[in-house]
Formats: C-alpha cells, sequence, structure tokens
C-alpha cells in the first residue's frame, strides 16, 4: 500500500512521459531552438492549447469528480491574465516612457513617469490617472500572487455564498454563469480601471526581454508544458485518495455524505477554490502567448465551450479533459483559420468558416446523446481490451 | 441506564400540515428500540429532525451527557456528534469499491485537510477487514460498491454506519426487499450493535420487529401513540384502531 | 415708440422728397436698396426692421416673396417687383403695391435677388409677426413655434397684441403660455415679470425650465468686498463649486495676482539656462526630482533669470484678501428670487414625475423579462427541463417576423400574421428537439443543459450563416410608433405599452392553459409523478412533447415582440438566456406568479440601479447579478417557494 502515487496510476506516469515527449519535439521543430518546421505562431498555438488544458483539468476535478457543473471558470481563467497583463503593461509603459523622457533636456523625475506611465496606458479610456487596483501593478512578485490570489478569493466569497445557501444542479451552473457575466460587464466599464473593452493588450513582449518573440514563444511553452505537468500531478493526486472519494461521494450523493459526517460545503468550497487557483494560473500562462486581453474573454460562452471540451473529451478522467481540450481546440482553429478544404457541392459551397460551429454544435449534441463518456471511453475501451488481451 | 437523546415538545408543519405533533420521545445508550406506524406517521420526518435535515419549528432536541442541542446543527456536525443514519434505500457510492466505502465511513478526522493528507494505516485496513467480516462482505471488499446485490449494499451500508462509531445508530426499514435469511443476518446485526449503542429501527414488518424483540414506540399523526413490548403495544387499543381501522 | 421714430426717419429720408403721401411699398424699397442689394446677415437688420416697422400690410407679401427667392430687380431703374415667368421665357412683373401687372420683360433686363440663409431666416422672424395675425390656422402655429424656438424681446408686444383677435382656443393657449414665458425674460416692467413667473410656478414644462435658466444666469465675480448687483451667493474657496486651483485663477485671470509658474514654464526656464551642464550651478543631471528642480530655479530667481514661484503661502494669501460672488445677470432681485421658487417649485414636481417616469420603465423592462422568460417557466419552471436553446427560439420568432416583413409589406398585417408563423415555427422547433434530444436526457438536468448549449450554437451560426451577422430591422406598424405623453416628464412609448399587454396576455393564456385545459392538467400530472400517470392512460411522451412546443412557441412570440423594439440579430438570444433563468430562479422554480415577481423584481431593481448611476447600464447588470447572488442566501428557493417535505430533497 505504500507504493508510491505515480507507481499506483499509470496513467499519471503515462501523460507526464507523453507531454514531455511532445514538449521536446515542439522544441525540436520550432524556429526559437530547433529546426524552424513549426512557425512561433503555431507554437504559440499550442502553448495556448497547453494552458486551456490545463483549465481543462480544474474543471474536470470540479466538474468531473465534485459533480459541480461550473459555467463560470473562464472568469479566474480571464482574471489570472488580468493580473499578469497588469504588470506586463505597466512594466513594458514604464521603460518605454523612461526611454522617451530621459531624450530631454532635463532628467525625468518620478512624478514626470508616473504620469507619463498614466497617459500610455489609460489615454483610451480618457483618463491619465492610476486606479487603486493598479497599486501594487510595479511589483512582479505582487501581481504573480493575485494571479492566485484574486480568483482565489473570488471563488472563496462566491462558493461560500452559493454553496453555504445549498445551491446545486443547474440552478448553482447558471449562477456560476451569471458570476462570470457579472464579471465581464463590470470589467467592460471604462471605470473599472482595467482599461473598458480595449483591455490589456501587447503582452506579448517581455519587459527587459530583448530575445525575439520565436524563443520567447518556447519558454512560455516550456512553462505552459511544465504548468500542465505539475497541475495533472497536483490533480490526479487530489483524486487519489481519500479527499477524491468523499469528493466523487458529493458528487452522486451529496446528503449521503453529510450524514457520514463530512461538511459537504467546506469540501465543495475547497475544490472550487483550488480549480479558481489553477484556472487563474493557467490565464496566467495563456495571455501573454496570446498577446491581449479584453472583458469579451470572460463572457459566459468561454466557460461554456470549456465544459464542451471537457465533455467532449470525458469527464471524470483528467486525461479525457487534456484529450478533448486538444482536439476541440485544435480542431477549432484549424477550421476557423480557413485552412479546412471547403465542400463544393454544386448548388452550395460549405464555407468550414461558417460552417464549424453548427458542426460543433451539433457533434456535441451527439457525443451527449450517444458517448456520455466522451473520446475517453474509446481509449478506456482500447486501453481494456489490450489488457484482456494480454490476460 | 442514562438518557442519550431526548426529544421533547416538537413539532413540524409543511405549509399547515402537521407532520410531527408535539412529540416527546427518550433512547437510553445502549438501547435497542423499533419504532412502527402506519404510513404518514412522521417516522421518516422524525428522523429528519434528529438528523438536522428539517428544523423543528418547536420544541427541544437534547444529545448525550452535556444534553447539547441538536437544533440548528448542520447535518454533519449532527453526525460527528455520533449520530449515524442508514436510509431506507439502500444509498451507497455505487462507483466506488466498498473498501473505498468503508474507509470514507471509517471514524476519522473529517476536515479537508486532513482527509487529503490521509493515507490508511494498516490498523485502519485491519478495522476494515474486521468490519467486512462483522457484514460478510470481506471477500467483495475490492469490488465496485454498484456490482453488489440490494441485500449486500444493505450490510455494506450498516456497515459503514457500524465504521462511523455512532453512539445513536438510526435504521430506516432495513428489511425492505430482503430474502428471510437475509433478514435474520440484518437481525443478528443490528441486536449485536445494540449492545454497544443505541440502535433506533424504523419498520414496518411485524415480523421483524418481533425478532428484535425489544422495546417499541408506535407513532401516529405525529405524535407517540404507545410506548412498550410489542405485545404491550398490539394489546393496546388505540394501536388496534390505527392498524385495523376504526 | 421706437418704431414710430424709425418710420418717421424714413418718412424724412425718401430721397424724391414726395412728402405730401405716405410712402409706397416702392419707396421703401428703393430707400433701403442699397442695403437689400448687397444683402448680409451682418448688414440687413436695419433694412428689414424699417420695412416691418411701416406697418403696410403689403410689406407680408413683400418679405414672402424675397425670402422664397420670389422678388426681382429691374436693371434700367432698380425698382423691386415680384415676377413670374412666361412661357416664352420672359417675365411679367407685378407691382407689390396692388399686385397689378406693370410691364413684360427679358430675363436679361432683370435680375433675381437670392438672399443667403442667414438672411432668410432673418426675414423669417421678420415675418412672424405678420404670421402671428394671419387668416390661415398653420401659419399662425408655425409662427408660434418659430417664436418658441428663437424668442426675442422685440416679438412680444406682437405675440401680445395678436391674443385678443385669436379665434382658435387651443392657437390660443398656446399664445398665452407663450406670452407668459415672453413675459418673464423680456417684459421691462419688474411686476409684471414677478407676476408670470408666480403664474407658472411648479409648472412642469420644459420650455418653462428652459426659460427660467438663463433668468437665473451668473456671472461669478472676484472682489476684495461684497460687489454691486444682484448677488446670487458668495462662493466659498475650498468648496465644492469653487476649489482653490480654480478660485485662483479666477483671481489671476482678474488681474489680482501673479500668474503660477506651472512645472511645464519652470522646466522651460530651466532649459533655457542651462550653462555648460548646469543650471544656476545645479548640475542637469541631478535635476530628476521636482524639489531639485525647485531649488535650481529658486537659484534662478535670486540671480534675477526668472520671475518668483508663487508658493502655495504666496496663494493662500491672495485668496485671503478676496471674496468670490455669483452676480445674476439680471439685475432684479425680485425676478431672481422669483425665478429661483418657482424653479425649485418645478424641480420637486419634475421629480416626482421622474419617479413616476422610472416606475413605467422599470415595468416595461420587467414586462419584457417576463416576456423573455414564461416560455421558460414552462420548459423549466413546470417541466424542469433546462434549455439552453431558449434565447436561440426567442431570435428564431423575431427572424420569423422579420421574413414575414419581407413578403407582407404592410406592418400591421405582417406582425398579425407573424404571430402565429412565429408561434408556429419555435413550437415545431421546440417539438423536434424535445424529440430527438431532450426525451433521451430526462433527469439528467446537467446533460440537457449541455446537448441544449450545443444545440444553441449550432442555430445561432446557423442564424448568422442564413441572415449575416449585421442587425435586422422589424419594424412596428406605424399606430404602435410615438408616446403616450403623460406631460413633459412623464411619457411611455406606445410599443412598451403594447409589450405590457402582450405579457398580461401571456400571463392569462399560462394561467388559463395550465389550470382549465386538458393539457396542463396532464402536464401537471405527469411532472408530479409519470409513472401514475401514464397508469391513468395519460401519455407521457405525447405531454411533455406538447408541453415543450408550447413553451418554445411562446417563446417564439416573445420574440417577435422583442425584435420589435430591440434589433433582431443572430445573438440576441444570448442577451436573455441568463436573464430569464435568473427571472425565473429568483422568482422561484415552478410558479408562475414567481416568475411574474422575479420579472418585477429583477426589472425595478435594474432600473433603480440605472436611476442611481444614470451614466452607466453596464454597471447596472452587474450590481443586479451581485445583488441576485445575495438575494438567494435569503430565499434559496426564490421569491414564491413551495414548501413542503418534496421541496427539501
Amino acid at each position: 500500500m505504500n507504493r508510491s502515487f505515480v507507481v499506483r496510476n499509470p496513467s499519471v506516469l503515462i501523460f507526464l512521459v507523453l507531454l514531455s515527449l511532445f514538449t521536446l519535439v515542439v522544441t525540436i521543430l520550432s524556429e526559437g531552438f530547433g529546426v524552424g518546421l513549426l512557425s512561433t505562431s503555431f507554437v504559440k498555438v499550442l502553448g495556448k492549447t497547453l494552458c486551456l488544458c490545463l483549465i481543462a483539468i480544474a474543471m474536470d476535478l470540479i466538474w468531473g469528480y465534485a459533480g459541480i457543473l461550473s459555467l463560470g471558470h473562464f472568469a479566474f481563467f480571464g482574471l489570472g491574465g488580468y493580473m499578469i497583463g497588469m504588470w506586463l503593461m505597466y512594466e513594458r509603459t514604464r521603460q518605454i516612457v523612461e526611454n522617451a523622457l530621459s531624450e530631454g533636456v532635463l532628467p525625468p523625475t518620478p512624478e514626470e513617469i508616473s504620469t507619463g506611465i498614466g497617459n500610455q496606458i489609460f489615454g483610451v479610456v480618457g483618463s491619465s490617472d492610476f486606479p487603486l487596483i493598479w497599486a501594487f501593478a510595479d511589483s512582479l512578485v505582487l501581481q504573480l500572487a493575485f494571479v492566485v490570489l484574486v480568483p482565489g478569493l473570488l471563488a472563496l466569497v462566491f462558493g461560500w455564498l452559493a454553496f453555504r445557501s445549498r445551491v446545486t444542479g443547474v440552478y448553482l451552473s447558471i449562477l456560476t454563469q451569471a458570476m462570470t457575466l457579472g464579471l465581464s460587464l463590470y470589467l467592460f466599464q471604462n471605470a473599472s480601471g482595467l482599461r473598458g473593452n480595449n483591455g490589456l493588450s501587447g503582452l506579448q513582449n517581455l519587459p527587459g526581454v530583448t530575445a525575439p518573440q520565436s524563443v520567447v514563444s518556447l519558454w512560455f511553452f516550456w512553462a505552459s508544458a511544465l504548468a500542465l505537468g505539475l497541475g495533472y500531478l497536483l490533480v490526479a493526486w487530489v483524486v487519489s485518495g481519500k479527499f477524491g472519494s468523499v469528493i466523487r461521494g458529493i458528487r452522486d450523493n451529496e446528503a449521503r455524505v453529510r450524514f457520514l459526517g463530512y461538511s459537504v460545503e467546506t469540501y465543495k468550497l475547497a475544490v472550487f477554490t483550488l480549480t479558481a487557483c489553477i484556472s487563474g494560473i493557467a490565464g496566467a500562462l495563456y495571455y501573454p502567448q496570446a498577446g491581449i486581453i479584453n472583458p469579451a474573454e470572460v463572457a459566459p460562452i468561454a466557460s461554456i465551450y470549456l465544459a464542451v471540451w471537457v465533455a467532449i473529451g470525458g469527464r471524470g478522467r483528467l486525461y479525457g479533459a487534456v484529450i478533448g481540450t486538444a482536439f476541440v481546440s485544435l480542431v477549432s482553429s484549424w477550421f476557423t483559420g480557413g485552412q479546412a478544404p471547403d465542400i463544393d457541392l454544386g448548388f452550395y459551397a460549405i464555407k468550414w468558416v461558417d460552417w464549424w460551429l453548427v458542426l460543433l454544435g451539433l457533434s456535441f449534441v451527439l457525443v451527449t446523446l450517444y458517448a456520455p463518456g466522451g473520446i475517453s471511453s474509446f481509449v478506456d475501451k482500447l486501453a481494456g481490451k489490450t489488457m484482456e488481451a494480454d490476460r | 441506564m442514562s438518557t442519550l437523546l431526548e426529544v421533547s415538545g416538537v413539532t413540524v408543519s409543511f405549509d399547515g400540515f402537521r407532520a410531527i405533533n408535539n412529540l416527546s420521545f427518550q433512547i437510553a445508550k445502549a438501547e435497542l428500540r423499533a419504532v412502527i406506524g402506519p404510513n404518514g406517521a412522521g417516522k421518516t420526518t422524525f428522523m429528519d429532525i434528529v438528523t438536522g435535515k428539517t428544523r423543528p419549528d418547536t420544541g427541544q432536541i437534547l444529545w448525550g451527557d452535556k444534553s447539547v442541542s441538536l437544533i440548528g446543527m448542520s447535518e454533519a456536525r449532527i453526525a460527528q456528534a455520533g449520530i449515524g443514519r442508514k436510509f431506507q434505500k439502500p444509498t451507497v457510492f455505487e462507483e466506488q469499491t466498498v473498501q473505498e466505502n468503508l474507509l470514507m465511513a471509517l471514524r476519522k478526522d473529517r476536515g479537508p485537510l486532513a482527509v487529503l493528507f490521509f493515507r490508511p494505516s494498516r490498523a485502519d485496513l485491519d478495522r476494515i477487514a474486521e468490519l467486512a467480516a462483522q457484514i460478510g462482505l470481506t471477500d467483495t471488499l475490492p469490488r465496485v460498491s454498484g456490482e453488489l446485490s440490494h441485500g449486500q449494499k444493505q450490510w455494506l451500508e450498516i456497515g459503514m454506519l457500524l465504521a462511523q462509531e455512532p453512539q445513536l445508530l438510526l435504521v430506516d426499514e432495513p428489511a425492505a426487499g430482503m430474502t428471510p435469511a437475509e433478514r435474520e443476518k440484518t437481525t443478528a446485526i443490528l441486536v449485536e450493535a445494540a449492545k454497544t449503542r443505541a440502535v433506533v429501527v424504523v419498520e414496518h414488518d411485524m415480523e421483524f420487529v418481533r425478532r428484535l424483540n425489544c422495546k417499541v414506540t408506535v407513532l401516529h399523526e405525529g405524535a407517540v401513540l404507545a410506548e412498550g413490548s410489542l405485545d404491550h403495544v398490539t394489546k393496546n387499543q388505540d394501536v388496534i384502531d390505527v392498524y385495523l381501522g376504526r | 415708440m421706437k418704431s414710430l421714430l424709425l418710420a418717421m426717419c424714413l418718412v424724412l429720408s425718401l430721397p424724391n422728397g414726395a412728402l405730401a403721401q405716405s410712402p409706397t411699398v416702392q419707396d421703401l424699397l428703393q430707400s433701403q436698396r442699397a442695403l437689400i442689394e448687397k444683402s448680409s446677415r451682418r448688414t440687413i437688420g436695419p433694412a428689414i426692421d424699417a420695412l416691418v416697422a411701416s406697418g403696410l400690410p403689403q410689406m407680408q407679401n413683400v418679405l414672402e416673396a424675397w425670402q422664397a427667392k420670389g422678388m426681382w430687380q429691374r436693371k434700367g431703374d432698380g425698382f423691386f417687383f415680384a415676377a413670374r415667368k412666361n412661357d416664352d421665357g420672359t417675365f411679367i412683373l407685378q407691382d407689390f403695391e396692388d399686385g397689378a401687372d406693370v410691364a413684360t420683360v427679358s430675363s436679361a433686363e432683370i435680375k433675381q435677388l437670392k438672399p443667403n440663409s442667414g438672411v432668410r431666416a432673418m426675414i423669417a422672424t421678420a415675418l412672424v409677426r405678420f404670421q402671428l395675425t394671419d387668416t390661415d390656422i398653420t401659419k399662425r402655429a408655425d409662427a408660434l413655434d418659430s417664436i418658441s424656438r428663437d424668442p426675442e424681446a422685440a416679438l412680444l408686444a406682437p405675440l401680445r397684441a395678436s391674443i385678443e383677435g385669436e379665434t382658435d382656443p387651443d392657437i390660443l393657449a398656446r399664445k398665452v403660455r407663450l406670452e407668459r414665458l415672453m413675459t418673464m425674460a423680456y417684459d421691462t416692467d419688474v411686476p409684471s415679470r414677478v407676476a408670470a413667473i408666480n403664474d407658472m410656478s411648479g409648472d412642469l414644462g420644459v420650455d418653462f425650465r428652459a426659460t427660467l435658466n438663463p433668468i437665473l444666469s451668473t456671472s461669478r465675480v472676484v472682489s476684495p468686498t461684497a460687489p454691486d448687483g444682484n448677488i446670487a451667493r458668495e462662493v466659498i474657496v475650498g468648496s465644492d463649486a469653487l476649489t482653490h486651483s480654480a478660485a485662483y485663477a479666477l483671481l489671476v485671470a482678474a488681474g489680482g495676482a501673479p500668474v503660477e509658474i506651472t512645472a511645464d514654464a519652470r522646466d522651460t526656464t530651466l532649459e533655457a539656462h542651462i550653462d555648460g551642464g548646469r543650471i544656476a550651478g545645479f548640475p542637469v543631471a541631478q535635476l530628476s526630482s521636482e524639489a531639485v528642480r525647485d531649488q535650481a530655479y529658486d537659484a534662478l530667481v535670486t540671480r534675477g533669470l526668472a520671475p518668483p514661484r508663487v508658493t502655495q503661502t504666496d496663494i493662500d494669501a491672495s485668496l485671503a484678501s478676496y471674496r468670490f460672488f455669483d452676480v445674476y445677470d439680471d439685475p432684479s432681485p425680485a425676478v431672481t428670487s422669483a425665478a429661483e421658487a418657482a424653479l425649485a417649485a418645478s424641480e420637486t414636481r419634475v421629480a416626482f414625475g421622474q419617479a413616476a417616469d422610472l416606475g413605467l420603465d422599470a415595468l416595461s423592462l420587467a414586462s419584457i423579462y417576463f416576456l423573455a422568460a414564461i416560455g421558460l417557466a414552462i420548459t423549466f419552471g413546470v417541466m424542469g427541463v433546462i434549455n439552453m436553446a431558449h434565447g436561440e427560439f426567442i431570435m428564431m420568432g423575431a427572424y420569423t417576423g422579420f421574413v414575414v416583413q419581407q413578403y407582407v409589406p404592410n406592418h400591421t398585417a405582417s406582425i398579425l400574421l407573424a404571430v402565429p408563423l412565429a408561434f408556429a415555427v419555435t413550437f415545431g422547433a421546440g417539438v423536434t428537439l424535445e424529440r430527438l434530444v431532450v426525451r433521451r436526457l430526462y433527469h439528467r438536468p446537467l446533460e440537457t443543459l449541455l446537448a441544449t448549449f450545443g444545440v444553441s450554437i449550432a442555430l445561432q451560426q446557423l442564424a448568422k450563416n442564413i441572415f449575416g451577422t449585421q442587425a435586422r430591422p422589424l419594424t412596428s406598424p406605424s399606430w404602435l410608433d410615438g408616446a403616450w405623453v403623460i406631460n413633459d416628464v412623464v411619457a411611455i412609448s406606445y410599443i412598451r405599452i403594447a409589450i405590457f399587454i402582450l405579457a398580461l396576455l401571456f400571463l392569462a393564456l399560462f394561467l388559463f392553459i395550465m389550470k382549465r385545459t386538458r393539457l396542463g392538467l396532464e402536464t401537471r400530472a405527469v411532472t408530479q409523478n409519470p409513472r401514475m400517470a401514464a397508469s391513468m392512460g395519460i401519455n407521457p411522451d405525447r405531454v411533455n412533447m406538447l408541453t415543450f412546443g408550447l413553451g418554445s412557441g411562446i417563446a417564439g412570440i416573445a420574440g417577435v415582440a422583442i425584435g420589435l423594439f430591440a434589433k433582431v440579430t443572430s445573438e440576441m438570444g444570448s442577451d436573455y438566456i441568463v436573464q430569464s433563468f435568473m427571472t425565473v430562479v429568483v422568482g422561484g422554480v415552478g410558479n408562475i406568479w414567481g416568475t411574474l415577481a422575479g420579472a418585477a423584481m429583477i426589472g425595478g431593481f435594474q432600473k433603480g440601479v440605472e436611476w442611481l448611476n444614470p451614466s452607466n447600464t453596464l454597471a447596472a447588470q452587474t450590481y443586479m447579478i451581485i445583488f441576485i447572488i445575495i438575494f438567494i442566501q435569503f430565499r434559496p428557493r426564490g421569491i414564491i417557494a413551495l414548501k413542503g417535505r418534496a421541496a427539501g430533497d
């Protein structure tokens, strides 16, 4: 019974090995460090996909294991992005402003620099004053802490309110959807202090780094792969033991768990907050690769897509969440990117840019109806067959 | 014998309908008690009140040596205080193994952090093996509990209750849907359990109650109609009226 | 009096000296010939005044002709005529005096006067006094419009004069009201102005408030002592109305204090005095803080190279020796105090009016939410099926309306046709969805949510492919245009009233179907206990299908209604879906009165927040969602909750 956790869960080991191999292959094929077969923009797409896989794991933990269908986890993802985005934007603008001001005859004063940065950042919303929430934007350490703390705090407060009043099932799903809708509407205002619908931009440029994007993109790719690996390990460990038993019990019969003496609300809150923190980290890695974040990113639709990915991949299995997310988001960008060949029916040409979402929607219906286990249930069947063959 | 649970003057109504009407009830430590009554007598609501699922409109529920009031406590805290409940329908976690089910029920720190870092010790596993033997599920420990037969699920649930080591066990119709052999075994488990703790069995089946051979409380329209040995209450005219119709 | 003098001057200045008889129209025109020929907005005023002041009745024709570019000048003698064109290109000249034809001339002999728009506007103003007594009622109304748009003191007398002979009661009322307003603003007699103001005190009209505001206009005066004039109030420096820096700026503008040296000005001066890498002895590289720059500047000052800085102490000292006053531009205290009182009375009443208006707004918003949610109240509330494609059914209804309008141009007919058609289309869609998807997922609400969401994505994109991304109009019939105006503050558009009525109709329809029809009975039976219902001969599949279709069909009709005032886009459904679910959940699932209460509460709350913070409707929605989350703490089962043991499970 004291065998190590990884040995007891071979799928974790397999996943980590595959992830390392994938990282290695991408690095070798990249422009930055390898032979240049993969373009920098594609490396970014892959890196972003890894981040999406990370939030999908969080989603699988909260939904697949704890049975809480959250339709608001992109709120935490977005907040993580905003937190790191504030530092990136502040620091880069500060360097630009300082360079510009040092051209002048007199050396710049701190007040001039501060006003200059304010004008640069908040000019688009007709202001030059720093809102209170930017008070720590100059500190990378604090903003990195906020990446985890702010989504975590929001999840803690929202979750405490929601679970305390025993909102469950679809009601909770709708409430989480309302939460992310509320956040996105709030961020859309210029008064939110986060540049309204302009969002934060230029995040792909690391302050003080002169390396080309082909190299920076790989740094982020590695960081995303590392985060995904660690996240997978953490979540797999959390669900493997008695804690996993309890939350699966909550998913299957909440009242029974309660009569066993477990404080169901505390467990839900713990899982909700943990997944929010993971989502925040995923977002903080995603948006520097995307380059821009705006309030549309936290609109309810994004979180619903997250549920779609996890469902198509197969919930209740961590690798299912990863497979579903990687598959759907990559196929999605292939179809919507115009790479997929259009089908000419003679009387009507099917343009995938227009028809992809119809296809996605309908295939999602089909998966829900006929393959509730998602793609990974096929993997399970395959694995089951080989095991039988081994016997 | 000192009193373990004292319910006094409890009333509950749903939209004007009085499910429990000025009910008073006592049970001592290490006592086996059967609660019988026709449909709608308030048996299940009585259990809901004691376990904290339903909050009474008026009345008192006092628990243990220190006479702590249970009113206003959450279900989880009442369970931790030492009251275990078995539902009418067998409710085990069907997607988990028998061992996992029992591990979850084992009397341990229920806090999330403690649970997160919990790894079963040798003593824990021994205790589970012992429980499994008690409920006759030793061979099925690694099996997924959804595959068990109806009776086995009932026993697993009783086993989970025992694993909780409660001072009071509330058991709702344990014999429903069981074969005669299974019933016999269930009776044995309950009688054995009642040697060290209080057990309240809610039951329809008179034959089963007779086999338990214990004090009987008859509920009717949310109040106690009669109390005493089974023979005593079955001779009570009120009870006869209620059961046979006036 | 003034006009009489003017007329006399005119008479004296006549060129041909024909003093014996009163001047003819032509005489007057000739007297102003130079100004009329070179008419420009700046110079034409005296000429028009002179023409009008003559009091000749023909002047109306002259001015109208001039304004309509119908006045011509004969090149030979410079006389002015009206003219009409013959078929052969020649013109017949008409005398303004009596309208008689004077001569026929070729187009080369005459010149058309083409007043520019500025001049035409001035002519129009001059014409007003004729039009006020015109026999044509529309001209009189036009004249009143013109005066209210652009009132001026000179029009007060003609307006007053015109009241007596007025026969039309509406026009008379308008004339009297306008006369009161103009008396307040332009009369020279203080008591009559005060009387006019007091007469109308508390009036809700926008025109009344617009008249009072200029009377109460003030100018800010800086002075060591209280100035002469009608002082409105003394302004305290440092209050919200006057910050220290604004006060000092006023003082500087009034010449009472030296200009502050701004940071920019200081830096410019510093830069101008760089000498070998140093400024007044300070190395340039050290000037990287405000304090050091100030020191360097002060060093320049002591060397006499720059004007001294104005320090905070200087500013305080200067401000302390002056006082600031708001002085009414109107010199009469009696008038201004009456106006202040009247405006305050009006504003109190306006506030009440606005509250009533807000109530109506909230009511109509609530009706919209109710309309959008009522279909859900059936599918989600009664059947417990969560249909994320509900918003897309609303959209389908709206597009049905749009398509019908493409074929039926009459808007009334098209709406009457669109309502049943939208019901049919979405009923069909609902039945299809139920049969193909929802039926297989009963009692798996989360799966239903996800599958119907897939349908929602597909339908949205499908609509985008068919109708494009731009918003499509759904035009309401003309009898729904306009608004029911109760007064200048409270008004509600007919379309909103129609939606309110529609919401009530739907409520009645819902109650009727659920409580009085076989379908309602069967639906309730099937939702409460499908097995028992089936054993009693009810076909649960059929009932579920019909009920779901009914809920969807109602969503379609709601779509037509919503499309009438909102734009029809493929994404309109998603705007309503979250709100609709909120409405049902907050109200209490399974109870139509709860949905009604939920819609009323959400609509009312949202309008309330918008009222407190009118500039920001986005914030209102955020606050509403926070409010709902907190509200659910206190009533987890909604406003109207079903109690009982069943509800506890």
